[in-house]
């Protein structure tokens, strides 16, 4: 009666087997590697291009890589010693960035798991550690939604005002007043006008009328929860493309960039220690400024040679060739609400639609009446440095914030302007609200500190169950182990974040995943003081014991779903341990520890005694 | 090897009343010391800035504060924090830069005489996340008591399900109470592990009181206090081998995890003690007191009867 059938066995010795198959990456440590990834959010990384231009590239170089991996946004190079991969970097960095003011990769130095390709090809991976165990950087950024729609009435107010003009309709005043823009009239006409006007043109808007007494009619517009729905989403996708813009700047090789929750964005820099860069870039906002180029014959030579007319400087465009601008600045990133590709109404030439709020568009109206047929650059002013995004010429007098930039552009170049332009503001400004920085030697000494106390009391229990319960102790133990290791595998197969806290949660399932074996070795003893036979005990004690584990741990794993929904960083890091940690030790302190003992009892037909360390009767 | 081998029936039940006693003072005790010193909420909860820089030789504390206090943070608190590192905790107030305040007082301490500090750790936490996790946490609280209860009063009956959870909240207030008597800082680490610790206490009293049920059934010549004497003694080998292997897991955090895990360890150590304490001890009587009995667990067995008929 205490044998498993032959299936039972081959799983059990399978689910072990996958275990050691996807535990084993962990214990291969790190190689140097090279990371290559695109450096602009226009460009998208060409694997096969790029991997062959590399590879070329690195045997002309006379290097020879240990593999090669890919994923979506990057290709990875491993090398057989740091010395190779600072070689490596420089030689593909010449290669695939031969303008080095102009970069179009992003070449940064990486660690790589030395764990055979064969494993990595089935997806066992070491674990991923987080912040705390490998040092660097994290970020809360808090998204100002109110702000960002305090920005979007304005520009509608001023939308309002345009439209109201263009259909003709009196009105005594438009204004933003806290979250709703106020529309004011004499009469009752003129309203029912307006809120036909509006009610065609868009759809974003809720219209409600509002009488104050003869002669102050209103007409109050709220913006729909779609359309502030869509604003939110589009300010956090804005806000977070712009981030993955900027952190491409820094090289890190495996930056994490995810919204969270409504209005959250969390960045996390692994091996970042230059918070004052990392902080500098994340909160830098890039502007842009809308001048006058000034053509005037011969002036730009005179500059080129050192001699630029009073009031200009000269700027480049992203192609080099230099341009002359006034130092006054006409318009402001502020001003621009949104500015998207799109095509020319007419031509049906590719086009850049850029769209300003109420004050830009006054300004425009007035700038461009007055400079027809001249030039106008927007500049992208970053870091110190401005380029120009595009100079287009002034066709005609340009009123009602809408602006068209065509010309001589294909679609991806419209795609890379609207681009540049929005980066050039993010979509609302950003707050950071929480920073876990963890230098270096902290985060080494962390993991070493951790493994340390696993490594010590597992042995503890070990020694004590042996000496406790002699061969049935050695099995208890060896089952604790097959739980640490599966634990270790799942964890590795799930690419979970393993924190320090989550070490602390390994420790602690190990010792509490004893008191199964714990109840069933008390079991068996008390079933054979009872008067069992050996065989009859084994049964029973496991049988018995089974309902008394499995409330135990059902109690165990209601904290730990607590935690793992109501945790957040370090307390979801130990909950999600935790949990697996109970699963696994289900299994293998009933499982594997019985087949085990069965292994070793079950084909006996008469026992004398069971090695469970009880004194005699 | 064998620790326990009881021929009789150890009478727990018979001292309860004493015991419910000690365990109402020291419960009253921790509940004193939780409202009139409160606990020392870390950063995590409270909000604020926490640098932790190395040295190879640190400088004086009083050097170090004295050069915040001039340097606009006079509200800043410098302690030893393991060997070799200092720690700095400033709380948030009203137009600080936060963002600037780690890279402002790093700054500082580099340019202190002595040898050059080295980053280990900086914590920023805004006002608003600080608020989240005090509410997270009495949530996961919640959650775990309501869980517990559902589940036990699933599982047994109510009267263990109550005295299950007044056991275990005891042990919970008495961790706390530790925490707010020695003001040993409360982090989230320590959070987990006090709900760490009611699941695990709650487990301790689900098989005592497994046992109990199982004893109800088969013993039917004892009373109430003597089954539950009974079962806890059938169990003690057990409660004391289990508690003493995790107790060594945890043991072993302590002395090896660093400052890091030292309070979580702390907490664990104090809650896998108070858990076995309570659930023999306060739980069981409690369970007495509700007026626990055997019809609670043996279904009155329903005699067939031949229908008479007319």
């Amino acid at each position: 009666m205490n044998r498993y059938p032959l299936w039972k066995n081959i799983l059990i010795g399978l689910i072990l087997l996958w275990g050691v198959i996807y535990t084993l990456p962990n214990f291969y440590g790190e190689v140097p590697a090279v990371q290559v990834s695109s450096a602009k959010a226009t460009l998208r990384l060409d694997h096969a291009g790029a991997s062959g231009q590399i590879e070329e590239a690195l045997r002309g170089a006379g290097i020879a890589h240990t593999g090669l991996f890919t994923d979506a946004n990057s290709l990875r190079f491993r090398f057989g010693s740091s010395e190779d991969q600072l070689r490596a970097r420089d030689v593909i960095e010449r290669s695939l960035n031969p303008d080095a003011q102009d970069p179009s990769y992003v070449v940064a130095l990486n660690l790589l798991s030395a764990s055979p390709n064969w494993l990595t090809s089935i997806h066992a991976l070491p674990m991923y550690l987080g912040l705390d165990l490998r040092g660097g950087v994290h970020f809360l950024l808090q998204v100002d939604m109110p702000g960002a729609l305090t920005k979007r009435l304005d520009s509608t107010a001023g939308d309002l005002r345009t439209l109201m003009r263009d259909r003709s309709v009196r009105h005594s005043g438009i204004s933003r007043e806290g979250n709703a823009i106020h529309l004011r009239f004499r009469d009752v006409e003129q309203r029912n006008a307006a809120r036909s006007a509006i009610q065609n043109n868009t759809g974003d808007l809720q219209l409600v009328d509002r009488d104050d007494g003869p002669g102050d009619l209103r007409l109050i517009a709220t913006l729909t929860a779609q359309a502030q729905q869509t604003m939110r989403d589009f300010a956090i996708r804005q806000n977070i493309s712009t981030l993955h813009n900027r952190i491409n700047e820094l090289g890190v090789a495996e930056p994490v960039i995810q919204q969270q929750g409504a209005d959250r964005i969390v960045v996390q820099l692994p091996g970042v220690q230059d918070v004052a860069k990392a902080k500098d870039i994340l909160g830098r906002t890039a502007t842009l400024e809308v001048r006058l180029v000034d053509d005037t014959p011969g002036a730009l030579e005179a500059a080129l040679a050192g001699n630029p007319p009073f009031g200009t400087e000269i700027y480049s465009d992203r192609d080099g060739t230099p341009l002359l601008v006034r130092r006054q600045v006409v318009l402001t990133g502020d001003r621009l609400v949104d500015a998207q590709p799109g095509f020319d109404g007419q031509t049906n030439e590719p086009a850049v639609h850029l769209s300003l709020d109420s004050a830009g568009s006054r300004i425009f109206r007035d700038v461009t009446r007055e400079n027809v047929g001249k030039r106008m650059a927007i500049l992208l002013i970053e870091k110190g440095k401005g380029e120009v995004v595009t100079a287009p010429v002034i066709r005609t007098e340009i009123g009602g914030g809408r602006v068209q930039i065509s010309g001589r552009m294909t679609t991806t170049e419209a795609n890379d302007v609207a681009l540049l332009l929005r980066a050039g503001a993010l979509a609302a400004p950003m707050e950071i609200i929480e920073e876990r920085t963890v230098g270096p030697s902290l985060g080494a000494d962390n993991i070493a500190k951790g493994f340390n106390s696993t490594l010590w009391g597992f042995i503890a229990i070990a020694v004590f169950m042996t000496v406790y319960y002699t061969l049935f102790g050695l099995v208890s133990s060896i089952a604790l182990a097959a739980n640490l290791m599966l634990l270790i595998a799942l964890l590795s197969l799930l690419q979970a974040t393993l924190t320090l806290p989550g070490i602390a949660a390994m420790a602690l399932t190990l010792g509490m995943a004893i008191d199964a074996n714990v109840l069933i070795n008390e079991r068996i003893r008390e079933e054979l003081r009872n008067g069992a036979t050996p065989q009859a005990a084994i049964h029973a004690g496991y049988d018995r014991a089974f309902d008394t584990i499995l409330d135990a741990n059902i109690t165990n794993l209601i904290a730990g779903i607590a935690l793992l929904v109501f945790g957040s960083g370090p307390v979801r890091g130990f909950a999600v341990v935790h949990c697996l940690g109970i699963l696994t030790s289900m299994f293998s302190a009933i499982m594997v520890s019985r087949m085990l003992i069965n292994l070793i009892y079950g084909r006996q037909r008469k026992i004398a005694k069971l090695h469970l360390g009880q004194a005699p009767n | 090897m064998e620790f326990f081998r009881q021929r009789n029936d150890i009478p727990f039940m018979r001292h309860a009343l004493k015991f419910n006693a000690v365990s109402t003072i020291t419960f009253l005790l921790a509940v004193f010391f939780i409202v009139v010193r409160g606990l020392n909420f870390s950063v995590e909860f409270t909000g604020g800035t926490l640098v932790e820089v190395g040295y190879s030789e640190p400088p004086r504390l009083e050097t170090v504060r004295h050069a915040l206090a001039t340097g606009g943070y006079p509200d800043a608190q410098a302690q030893n924090f393991g060997s070799g590192e200092i720690l700095i905790r400033l709380p948030n107030r009203e137009g600080l830069d936060t963002a600037q305040v780690s890279q402002h007082v790093l700054g500082m301490l580099q340019s202190l005489e002595g040898s050059e500090p080295q980053l280990r750790r900086v914590e920023f936490v805004g006002p608003q996340i600080g608020k989240e996790l005090a509410s997270d946490g009495a949530m996961a609280l919640l959650l775990v008591v309501f869980g517990i209860i559902v589940y036990l009063a699933l599982r047994f009956e109510w009267r263990f399900a109550v005295s299950t959870i007044v056991a275990n909240l005891h042990d919970v207030v008495i961790i706390l109470g530790f925490f707010a008597f020695f003001q040993w800082e409360f982090s989230l680490p320590v959070l987990a592990a006090v709900l760490a610790v009611l699941g695990y206490s709650v487990n301790e009293s689900v098989i005592v009181f497994d046992r109990v049920r199982e004893t109800f059934r088969k013993k039917r010549n004892m009373n109430t206090a003597q089954i539950i004497d009974h079962a806890i003694t059938a169990m003690i080998s057990r409660t004391v081998i289990t508690h003493g292997s995790t107790l060594m897991m945890v043991l072993s955090m302590l002395i090896f995890g660093g400052e890091v895990l030292h309070y979580f360890a702390l907490a664990l150590t104090i809650g896998i003690i108070f858990g076995v304490y309570s659930s023999i001890f306060v739980a069981s009587p409690m369970a007495m007191w509700l007026g626990t009995s055997r019809e609670h667990f043996v279904k009155p067995k329903k005699e067939k009867q031949d229908e008479a008929v007319v």
